[in-house]
């Protein structure tokens, strides 16, 4: 199709003024991080002498090393677990075809629009009596569960196409099915299984509300979390939190920029599912 | 459904009780796979039930007595819902709940779809690619993140009041997350940024799988562009737009990290969501009661506002 040299030019334009709008925030965070320590700049000034060692500052009051291994451990005890029972159950949903699978799928389907803030109250009570609060545990256990919903609803509409014919010629050759899902079924799920990853790998990162309800210690939540206490401690002090949000959001940045292609297309086909 | 009725194995083995040898088989067989399928969808079902559908009714069941968290508690019926819907401080939540869908559903999905609209024509180039990844960045950071951001930028030294000074409005600057009446809009300005991209960039890829006869067609009997956007672009997104509809409504009516951070209610009361008023209910006042009360009102709320934007977006397609 021929494409109008104007109606070009308004596109161009168009993409050029958004990608000003998201862009020009962060270029305010960092020339503020710049200005010195405890002063007042204004919002989009370069200072006379830009004071980079305000990043060095905002690594150590925050406990960058701390934080980032906290939610390194809190990603690990959660994406693996949450990966594997929703492929689990999204197999028996969608492939094995088990009795009573619209029941159960429902049920799980049910979970999705769930606001976290529903329950967490309860949670606190749940967690406290299992003698987890302030632990990773506390933040680990009920994400896993929460992810469910998403999970099993992801992985169900994978298996859901995958043919029988695949399954009939693995058990002619002796094959049960603990040995189908883990020898076939996993090995072909593989990019359904790691964009699902890369989806809980943000949400965990990224979670909040449990993590200021559920642990005190901010070098024991995740970053999101972290960073709150960090704008509680430190928030008068504008250049100093501007530098803490742009380190502790730059992790998250890398990495969606590492694997930007995998990450959209996952983010955009999660949305659509979900 | 229980009945195993679609699944044509099973009625090759029901109806030729002869070939026993081939029939039994086949039903040990299915019989094997139900009881593995079970035991396949167990752990996550015992997850979801421990950690989601458990507290779900507990909840509900909290919200039905008075309890400060330590002490007993004590039976009130129904008292904690006429509560919430009767004591202005906690039914003011809800209001502004339903006034942040005008920022961080209706915005984005009206602008988006005007937006992608544009840069339809474009969508392959390079300049397009390289937009893809950038407008998607407020989805990747933290919402706090964006929060503390947008509090700097909204502040009464911020760039957007730098901004409104050199366009000669500087008498309109303020700091505009402190003001009584610029408050809630200004929570909205931040998740307006945060969901526009999403927005956009879901509308762009619907817009990518619409026939391109059917704009040679509209344009042959002579459309223009308004009404080409209005009888094919908007229709034929149908499904999209429900995405996004779904997603940001959500969003709004659950959100709390963006408040929690730029306002934490304030001034006053002009920004308090339900979701930060359950959080402080529930563990600052210790009224665990009303606390869940209000959660059980959120949790119905997304559902039938949810609900009926899924049947209607789907039922077509």
């Amino acid at each position: 199709m021929i494409v109008g040299r104007r109606e070009a030019w308004t596109g161009r334009l168009f993409l050029i003024a958004l990608m000003a709008v998201t862009i020009v925030p962060f270029v305010s965070l960092f020339v503020t991080a710049l200005h010195p320590s405890g002063s007042y700049p204004l919002g989009l000034q370069w200072p006379d002498d830009p004071q980079w060692g305000n990043f060095a500052e905002a690594f150590r009051v925050s406990n960058m090393g701390a934080l980032l291994e906290s939610s390194a451990l809190i990603v690990a005890g959660v994406v693996p677990v949450a990966v594997l029972l929703g492929t689990m159950a999204g197999f028996a949903i969608g492939h094995l075809r088990i009795r009573g699978r619209r029941a159960l799928f429902l049920l799980f389907v049910f979970g999705l629009t769930l606001p976290y803030e529903g329950i967490v109250t309860p949670l606190y009570y749940q967690i406290r009596d299992l003698g987890l609060l302030n632990t990773r545990w506390a933040i680990i256990l009920p994400l896993i569960g929460l992810f469910m919903p998403f999970a099993v609803f992801w992985m169900r509409a994978h298996f859901i196409n995958v043919p029988e014919e695949i399954s009939e010629a693995a058990e002619v050759d002796g094959a049960n099915v603990w040995q189908q899902f883990w020898r076939i079924h996993v090995p072909l799920a593989m990019p359904a299984i790691s964009s699902l990853a890369i989806l809980l790998f943000l949400w965990t990162w990224n979670q909040f509300l449990l993590a200021i309800v559920l642990v005190d210690d901010p070098e024991k939540r995740t970053m999101a979390g972290a960073l709150g206490a960090f704008q509680g401690q430190w928030g008068t002090n504008i250049p100093l939190l501007c530098a803490g949000a742009l380190l502790i959001l730059a992790p998250t940045l890398l990495v969606f920029l590492v694997f930007q292609r995998r990450f959209v297309a996952a983010l955009l086909q999660g949305s659509v599912k979900g | 459904m229980a009945r195993p009725t679609l699944d044509p194995a099973a009625h090759a083995a029901g109806s030729l009780p002869a070939r026993t040898n081939g029939g039994t088989g086949r039903r040990s067989r299915r019989r094997r796979r139900q009881t593995a399928g079970w035991l396949f969808a167990a752990p996550a079902l015992v997850a979801y039930a421990l950690f989601v559908l458990w507290p779900m009714g507990l909840t509900v069941q909290y919200s039905l007595y008075s309890w400060n968290g330590i002490g007993a508690s004590t039976w009130v019926g129904l008292d904690n819902y006429v509560q919430v819907f009767t004591d202005p401080e906690l039914f003011d939540t809800i209001l502004h709940a339903f006034e942040l869908i005008l920022y961080f559903c209706v915005v984005p999905v009206g602008l988006g779809l005007a937006i992608a609209n544009t840069i339809r024509r474009i969508a392959t180039t390079r300049l397009a690619l390289v937009a893809r990844t950038v407008i998607f960045i407020p989805q990747v950071i933290p919402l706090v993140a964006a929060g503390i951001t947008w509090s700097w930028l909204l502040a009464s030294d911020g760039l957007v009041n730098q901004v409104l000074s050199a366009v000669g409005l500087g008498g309109v600057t303020r700091a505009w997350l402190g003001d009584f009446g610029t408050a809630l809009p200004a929570v909205g300005v931040i998740g307006a940024w945060v969901l526009l991209g999403l927005c956009t960039l879901l509308l762009l890829a619907g817009m990518s799988k619409i026939d391109a006869a059917l704009y040679e067609a509209a344009r042959i009997d002579g459309a223009g562009p308004v009404r080409e956007f209005f009888s094919i672009t908007v229709p034929s997104l149908r499904q999209e737009i429900g995405v996004c509809v779904t997603v940001t409504v959500i969003s709004a009516l659950a959100a709390f990290d963006i408040v929690y951070i730029s306002t934490q209610g304030g001034p006053g009361n002009s920004t308090m969501v339900p979701g930060l008023e359950i959080y402080r209910q529930a563990f600052f006042s210790r009224e665990v009661g009303v606390a869940s009360a209000l959660a059980v009102v959120l949790m119905v709320l997304v559902l039938a506002c949810v609900l009926p934007v899924q049947r209607l977006t789907r039922e077509a397609s």
